[in-house]
């Protein structure tokens, strides 16, 4: 164990970190961030924007943290004198041909030129009247735009499409000072994973346009959230401003995705958005809906569960494993036949990465509906739904199947308002997944918590909060009051999630073992 | 012989010998003046003999490193059963230097030589050559000269019956001075962007392909040939000056010379001499202001300096430059040093590949400051700008040509400091139409 750690000390702080970390890495150990350009954790090192030169006692000259390994013994000082007039006159290089035209940029304020150059830059420019170099804007593809005048060179794009997505496009063109990131006249950024380059890019120089002057950064709430987009579980961040959710972006986790998210996952938001919500329960008197407390609505639904032997369960796949959980266990007693619906699409891996695909199975929560007793053979329960005594509809499309279904003896639980939902008994608001705390289980049987990034519409309600809430009315079963209750009170009836806990979870999950049917 | 001058008696002729000889070009002519005995003699020697003789007789690079050619390749790791392949440096693209081109063009056998003899020391079964772009003419005899020596059995599957294969590749560049720099060399071989490499890995270790390699300017793989036939201890004694620097070495005189041209001489031999007589001194009624010795990437030598110093490796560091790949650049008294400073400058700014920060951005904004002072807009304040971005250009960046474009400039502002000043002063007239 003590022959392959190192011990080395960064800023006087001691740290002993394994045979072969940089120093950067080992930095970080020590609670010291070098500051870097090219370097990202995710790409091989080129060593060339010379941002994280430091201090290393007995070397003859400044070291490239990034691609230098830590040797026993060494001294290594990041805030030096010495090593911050390098970075100094680094910052002061790359910004005589940086537009600075921050007030434009959809970068600043999360720019990192712009942050180190605040942290430890020259308070004015030397560069005198000289021109800056010039370069228009270029279209890169459908979601990417390359404002060259930005650029500072650190070729984190280069690197991604060469060796994480395997599809070179992106070069280095030109010499000297007159260098920009060239891309293939032949192609287009249209690779399934590079919308990855904006969010590698330090500066405003890969931009999205989806994106584009949408918001400032300082405005944005982000929340930490998963990926519904499908069984590959990616973490995310959702970024929202005024409750709207503007983009979403990756969260690093490196057992999942590291430090990416594909476009097509990066793009699937406007539906969080939605304003054609149900925004309080409705229930049927006599031939139409009409608005009701959850009081009442509860009731009824405990009314209308009331010693039925048989119920179909029908739900989304975006639905949490708690409102899955919890709507199984409600109806234990009677004949339960539950389904999600599994949409599918083209697999597309990001070659570089082991284990990251967009999946086939276009939803985030598959594992999670098989722990919970749900079953993926849509088509056989939808017809034979029309046998039970009563039918749960959890955020489904109503499309011609399934609207064919709804009678009085059908409880729907929506998010988005629908004129098909008119025939139902009661129609329950409830909440999607970015106006909810809850958790998916991936592919590899990974429960990953996600975060409430915005506020529920109206009085919609998380659906493990109504299924326990029916249980509590209809049977006397007490009902959690927050997630972090309802997730720890899963462990009852799915024994893989036996003894684990939100604070458990973490931010990057963990791993259970996924046996279809295993709800008791 | 001698071309385009014959030979000077005081210069010790050994790769030059055939300089302008048409005959020695091709394979019969060269093994008639004894060519490809000393590869023969190398086929029955072990690789670490060979290794060893060259470590005896002090041959160091003469691309501009200086560094001792035995010892790098017995840098050589050995039975790890990995192809090792042997690159030879002909992209002499270093500014006032002209003496590979010659060897290619005059004794493309020489090279061939030379190179199959190191193949052969470092366990290579490929050699490729990448000549630099622009030489024409000597990438043609060199690539007549290559399908001789396989015709005639000294490179191929099995070299001269000794079993051995050697393969040997032209790879002619595409005019990117940085393409010089070993690493970068490699990339470009490679078929990728001629960017230099971070080293460690060394070539070594992780060369071309990834595999062991070695690289060697021309001249040095030359230089092999006659130290195996006639001894390290020959090579050895040919020294007048520190003992460190042994052999001949070719030198590229260019500039205000009466007669530039590749001279010959033995290492340590009086600068004085090489400048006044070899080289024919200055023009009438001209007097020398400076020399860089090395190419362009070496600081500026003074006269005095260059008329004291020994041409060789230490000779010159004592006088305050380095020898590099000696190519004289040698300018009199009518040169205007803030001009050449800026002409350099220019070079290493569009040749600069663009990965480091202080070298693409640093090279560009040097240049622009020294034109700005050609053009009589210069402000007092510019020699300390330039001074304090030549230091954040040096020893930053991963291979040397930001230092080598800092090199002049620092030297230039300290030894010629009036010159600067008449610019600056107004007191001389802007140099605009020098400018552009």
């Amino acid at each position: 164990m003590t022959q392959d750690r190192v011990n080395v000390t960064i800023d006087g702080v001691p740290v002993a970190v394994p045979k072969g970390t940089s120093i950067i890495e080992a930095a970080k150990q020590a609670g010291v961030l070098v500051p870097h350009y090219c370097y990202h954790p995710s790409l091989p090192s080129p060593a060339v924007c010379r941002m994280c030169l430091v201090e290393v006692e007995k070397a003859p000259k400044l070291m490239p943290a990034c691609v230098t390994t830590v040797a026993e013994g060494n001294v290594v000082h990041v805030n030096s004198p010495a090593a911050k007039e390098a970075r100094e006159s680094v910052l002061e290089f790359l910004l005589i041909n940086h537009p600075l035209d921050c007030p434009i940029c959809d970068q600043a304020g999360e720019c990192e030129l712009q942050d180190y150059v605040f942290q430890e830059g020259r308070a004015n420019s030397r560069y005198g009247e000289f021109a800056k170099r010039y370069n228009p804007v270029e279209d890169f593809g459908p979601d990417v735009l390359y404002v060259a005048n930005r650029c500072i060179l650190c070729t984190r794009c280069v690197r991604f499409m060469e060796d994480v997505a395997g599809e070179p496009v992106l070069n280095v063109s030109e010499r000297g000072d007159r260098a920009y990131i060239g891309i293939d006249p032949d192609h287009t950024l249209t690779h399934p994973w590079s919308g990855n380059v904006v969010d590698l890019c330090p500066v405003g120089s890969l931009i999205s346009k989806d994106f584009l002057h949408k918001a400032r950064a300082w405005d944005l709430d982000k929340t930490a959230s998963v990926c519904p987009g499908c069984t590959q579980g990616c973490n995310i961040m959702i970024d929202t401003r005024d409750d709207v959710v503007v983009r979403l972006r990756p969260r690093a986790n490196l057992d999942v995705n590291r430090h990416f998210i594909c476009d097509e996952g990066r793009a699937d938001y406007r539906w969080m958005n939605r304003g054609d919500r149900v925004e309080a329960p409705l229930r049927r008197d006599g031939s139409k809906l009409v608005p009701t407390d959850w009081e009442h609505a509860i009731a009824r639904f405990a009314e209308l569960a009331k010693s039925v032997r048989s119920v179909t369960i029908l739900a989304s796949g975006r639905a949490s494993t708690e409102a899955l959980g919890y709507l199984r266990k409600a109806f234990d007693g009677a004949s339960v036949s539950a389904a999600v619906k599994v949409p599918t699409g083209s697999e597309a891996p990001l070659a570089g990465v082991p284990n990251l695909a967009l999946r086939t199975e276009r939803i985030p929560n598959l594992a999670g509906a098989l722990l919970a007793g749900f079953g993926t053979d849509w088509d056989r329960t939808v017809a034979g739904a029309g046998a039970s005594d009563l039918v749960v509809l959890l955020d489904v499309e109503l499309d011609d199947a399934v609207a064919k279904l709804i009678s009085a003896k059908t409880v729907i639980i929506a998010t988005v308002d629908d004129d098909r939902a008119g025939g139902a008994a009661l129609v329950l608001p409830t909440t999607t997944m970015a106006e909810e705390n809850g958790t998916y289980v991936n592919r590899d049987g990974r429960v990953q918590r996600y975060f409430q990034a915005k506020a529920a519409p109206g009085m919609a309600r998380p659906t493990w909060w109504i299924a326990a809430q029916l249980a509590e009315v209809g049977r006397g079963v007490a009902a959690p009051t927050t997630a972090a209750a309802a997730f720890a009170g899963l462990g009852k009836t799915i024994p893989a999630l036996a003894g684990l806990s939100y604070s458990e979870l973490g931010h990057t999950g963990r791993l259970v073992e996924v046996t279809a049917g295993a709800a008791r | 012989m001698g071309y385009p001058h014959p030979s000077h008696p005081k210069e010790t002729v050994v790769l030059s010998k055939y300089f302008g000889d048409a005959e020695a070009r091709t394979y019969p002519g060269w093994v008639k003046r004894g060519g490809y005995e000393a590869l023969k003699k190398a086929l029955g020697m072990t690789p670490d003999a060979i290794i060893e003789e060259l470590k005896a007789s002090g041959l160091r690079g003469r691309g501009g490193a200086g560094f001792p050619t035995g010892l790098k390749w017995s840098f050589m790791p050995k039975g790890d059963g990995k192809p090792h392949y042997l690159v030879c440096n002909a992209d002499e693209s270093e500014p006032g230097t002209f003496k590979d081109r010659e060897i290619m063009r005059w004794t493309p056998h020489q090279l061939i030589e030379g190179c199959a003899i190191a193949a052969y020391a470092i366990g290579a079964e490929t050699c490729y050559i990448y000549i630099r772009g622009e030489f024409t003419e000597p990438w043609k005899v060199m690539s007549r000269a290559v399908d001789d020596a396989y015709a005639n059995g000294a490179l191929g599957g099995n070299v001269f019956g000794s079993g051995k294969r050697i393969d040997m590749v032209l790879h002619r560049g595409a005019g990117a001075y940085i393409c010089g720099e070993e690493t970068a060399m490699m990339n470009s071989i490679e078929g990728r962007r001629g960017n230099p490499r971070i080293k460690p890995p060394f070539p070594a270790q992780a060369g071309l392909f990834g595999m062991p390699t070695t690289i060697n300017n021309v001249e040095t793989l030359a230089a092999t040939s006659p130290i195996l036939l006639r001894g390290a201890a020959w090579y050895k004694g040919l020294c007048l000056g520190n003992p460190k620097s042994t052999g001949t070495k070719l030198f590229s005189v260019c500039g205000h010379v009466m007669k530039p041209g590749n001279y010959e001489i033995t290492m340590g031999f009086p600068m004085n001499d090489l400048i006044h007589d070899l080289a024919g001194g200055m023009r009438p009624g001209r007097r020398l202001k400076a020399v860089i010795p090395g190419g362009s990437s070496v600081p500026i030598m003074t006269a005095a300096e260059a008329e004291a110093s020994l041409c060789d490796y230490e000779g010159i560091i004592e006088k305050g430059s380095m020898l590099g790949s000696a190519g004289f650049i040698v300018m009199d008294d009518s040169a205007d040093i803030v001009y050449e400073i800026y002409r350099l400058a220019k070079f290493y700014a569009h040749e600069s590949c663009a990965q480091c920060t202080q070298c693409r951005e640093g090279t560009a904004w040097t240049t622009k400051i020294l034109e700005r002072i050609l053009k009589g807009q210069g402000k007092r304040e510019d020699l300390d700008l330039l001074l304090d971005l030549s230091d954040k250009m040096t020893g930053r960046t991963i291979c040397v040509l930001s230092d080598s474009c800092a090199a002049p400039i620092v030297s230039g502002i300290k030894k010629f400091p009036e010159e600067f000043d008449a610019y600056l002063s107004r007191a001389k007239a802007p140099a605009l139409a020098t400018v552009g």
